[in-house]
């Protein structure tokens, strides 16, 4: 008997080189990833390109200027032209900050409540209404703004200075009180509480119930817990969230333009009805610029993207250190 | 011989005498608020309320102070103004959309749905015109916006998730970062970029560019979140039966996330069905309803309702608040309908 002839086969050649399909896959998947680096560079590039010539001849006076203003002659060239974002800028850092300090505060209460406070039904509902909330398209706050809520805050306003009124921001010396950038601040702090709620609520979510329970079994109040564990847990992930509040009440245009008597002249008295935003600049110059114009709105364009970006790498920033530190 | 049977004690219950103090405190809130109203130049319902609210937590705090010490009066004092601030959060929400109802109901009527404003200017009565236009506009920016950004949203949050390269971390700040662009910017972009130099003409397209680069992150980090609660297990599955990365992917990733995945479309939907400024800057707001999207100006809601409230009349403002009141329905029916697939994909 004969054995049958063995066949052995030849070893198979062993690589963790990926087949052609996957070499595919994965650079269409890496291309379509980078192309938020592309959407990104493409804007500064553009802008920066546009704006370049007015930028040049302005100098460091577009953000120290505070004029905006452009002759042209009947062909339609240009005699001169005075280009300045100061007053844009201070009215846009005013609305942002005012509507930060109103709307963190508010916004790490609720956040505490839904976590520690609320039963759990109301807690279901009152998170399904807020993020539905941050869904609300802009004009409906700035419209509302306009018509429901001034009068309102025009009001406190009023008090603050009548009672407040020796605090050299809340001074002033016309009273006007209509559409003053305190107004715009309590609008878009209307727009940012959802949002910095729901990033408190899930930082305050995450802090660790094996410490929550041994402040309570040390006898500890519910503040004091929150005191102990919640807040120093939670700190630097409120202020990550109260950042990418500013970078948004920062960038909001029609919200603001609504709301705000755009005046070309830098005021830091919060209650006073004349303000300004780099944002509703563009929306109010648009319609009638001409090319030369344009090209100043894109550098303030640029201004604003840039302001925006150092606002939002600040705050991621800030929010990644929390997932480092405090566990 | 009778046997004792303890009855029960609840102590974390509070007693009798406990909740009537809580009732005499109530009671004193709002006895303390009127009479503050009264004797005091304060005056509306506002004041009511926010005296009532201090009246309140103040009264709790002193009983808490006097009969439990410092500790459970700062107590008591916090959970009164955790309370506050969750109804200040809320009121606004309930005050936005009683006032859409009660002002954008009288404008609502079928004529709105099947005309546009080709005939009418903003001064005619109500029955001349309607928002055709603006609605058909809006779906074709949205749906052109899809076609472009739900590509490039899934693509990146699959390089995140699934292919885990040396860019990822870069690539998750960037993402986050193109979510922070202030939506004029993304208007005046496409208008530097593509606007001025190769079409010079306003049209819908342009607007939908613009509304990509705005929906794009959403997308990304929604779908992001979703492929990321996809169990490791599956992935191991495809690549144990031999198959490569690219068909683990399309066959078995893609398809568990679907419902998920789907609720991060709505909700980059939701994000821009109402952007206004981009809009305003690109698509030039036409009046009739213009089927191509790459010639002619288009209208759209958020247009529609900016125009109609600039033009300043009654008849152009409640068109304007029946314009809101269209296009907070449809936000919301997209955003109930995102939480709804959302939750179901959780409990499965």
């Amino acid at each position: 008997m004969s054995t049958p002839n063995l066949v052995i086969p030849a070893p198979r050649e062993i690589t963790t080189e990926p087949r052609r399909s996957d070499k595919v896959f994965r650079g269409v998947v890496t291309a379509g990833g980078l192309s938020s680096l592309l959407i990104l560079g493409l804007i500064a590039v553009f802008l920066g390109y546009r704006g370049f010539e007015v930028l040049r001849q302005e100098g460091f006076g577009f953000i120290t200027n505070s004029d905006w203003s452009i002759t042209t002659d009947d062909a339609g060239n240009v005699t001169q032209s005075q280009f300045g974002l100061a007053a844009m800028l201070v009215g846009t850092i005013l609305c942002a900050v005012v509507a930060v300090v109103i709307a963190v505060p508010i916004s790490i209460f609720s956040a505490l409540f839904l976590n520690f406070y609320s039963p759990n039904w109301l807690k279901k509902f009152l998170i399904a209404i807020i993020d539905m909330m941050a869904a609300f398209p802009s004009i409906l706050f700035g419209i509302w703004g306009f018509l429901v809520l001034m009068p309102s805050v025009e009001y406190w306003a009023k008090l603050i200075h009548r009672y407040l009124g020796f605090i050299p921001i809340f001074d002033m010396q016309v009273p006007v009180f209509t559409r003053s950038p305190f107004v715009a601040g309590v609008v878009l702090a209307i727009m940012i509480i959802p949002i910095i709620t729901s990033v408190s609520r899930e930082v305050f979510a995450q802090a660790p119930l094996d410490r929550i329970q041994a402040a309570y079994a040390l006898g500890a109040t519910r503040w004091a817990m929150i005191k102990a564990v919640v807040i120093p847990y939670g700190r630097s992930g409120v202020i990550g969230g109260a950042m990418l509040g500013l970078g948004r009440a920062m960038g909001e245009t029609v919200a603001v333009f609504t709301v705000l008597n755009i005046v070309f002249q830098v005021n830091w008295h919060v209650l006073l009805g004349a303000g300004g935003n780099v944002a509703s600049l563009i929306i109010l110059k648009f319609g009638d610029a001409s090319p030369y114009e344009i090209k100043a709105l894109m550098a303030a364009g640029l201004v604003l993207f840039l302001l925006t970006l150092l606002v939002n790498a600040s705050a991621n920033f800030i929010v990644k250190r929390t997932g480092k530190s405090g566990r | 011989m009778t046997t004792i049977t303890p009855t029960p004690q609840k102590p974390w219950r509070a007693s009798k005498r406990e909740r009537s103090f809580d009732f005499a405190i109530l009671i004193g809130g709002f006895l303390a608020s009127y009479l503050l109203v009264a004797l005091t130049p304060m005056k509306g319902k506002l004041a009511y309320f926010a005296l009532f609210f201090i009246s309140y937590a103040l009264l709790t705090a002193v009983l808490k102070g006097l009969t439990r010490g410092s500790a459970a009066a700062k107590d008591a004092l916090v959970s009164s103004l955790v309370v506050v601030g969750a109804v200040v959060t809320v009121i606004p929400i309930g005050s936005i959309l009683l006032t859409v109802l009660q002002k954008g109901l009288p404008g609502i009527s079928f004529g709105l749905f099947t005309h546009d404003m080709a005939l009418a200017t903003p001064t005619d009565p109500l029955a001349n015109g309607g928002l055709l236009h603006a609605i058909t506009g809006t779906l074709t920016l949205v749906a052109l916006a899809l076609i472009m950004s739900v590509p490039i949203g899934i693509l990146t949050a699959l390089y995140l998730t699934e292919i885990k390269g040396r860019f990822t971390g870069p690539i998750r700040f960037l993402v986050q970062a193109m979510s922070g662009v202030p939506s004029i910017v993304a208007g005046l972009f496409i208008l530097s970029a593509v606007l001025y130099p190769i079409t010079k003409a306003y049209s819908g397209f342009m607007g939908a560019l613009a509304l990509t680069i705005l929906m794009i992150p959403t997308i990304a980090r929604t779908s992001e979140e979703v492929l990321n609660l996809i169990p490791n297990d599956l992935r191991e599955a495809g690549t144990a039966l031999g198959g490569t990365q690219w068909r683990t992917v399309a066959m078995i990733v893609l398809p568990a996330a679907k419902s998920g995945l789907v609720t991060a479309i709505i909700l980059g939907v939701a994000r821009i069905a109402g952007e206004t400024a981009p809009i305003l800057l690109l698509t030039g707001g036409g009046d009739k309803v213009n089927p191509n999207a790459f010639n002619g100006p288009m209208g759209s809601l958020p247009y529609y309702i900016w125009k109609s409230f600039n033009a300043g009349s009654p008849e152009a403002i409640t068109r304007a608040w029946a314009g809101l009141l269209v296009l907070l329905g449809i936000v919301l029916i997209l955003f109930t309908s995102a939480r709804f697939l959302g939750t179901r994909k959780i409990s499965r």
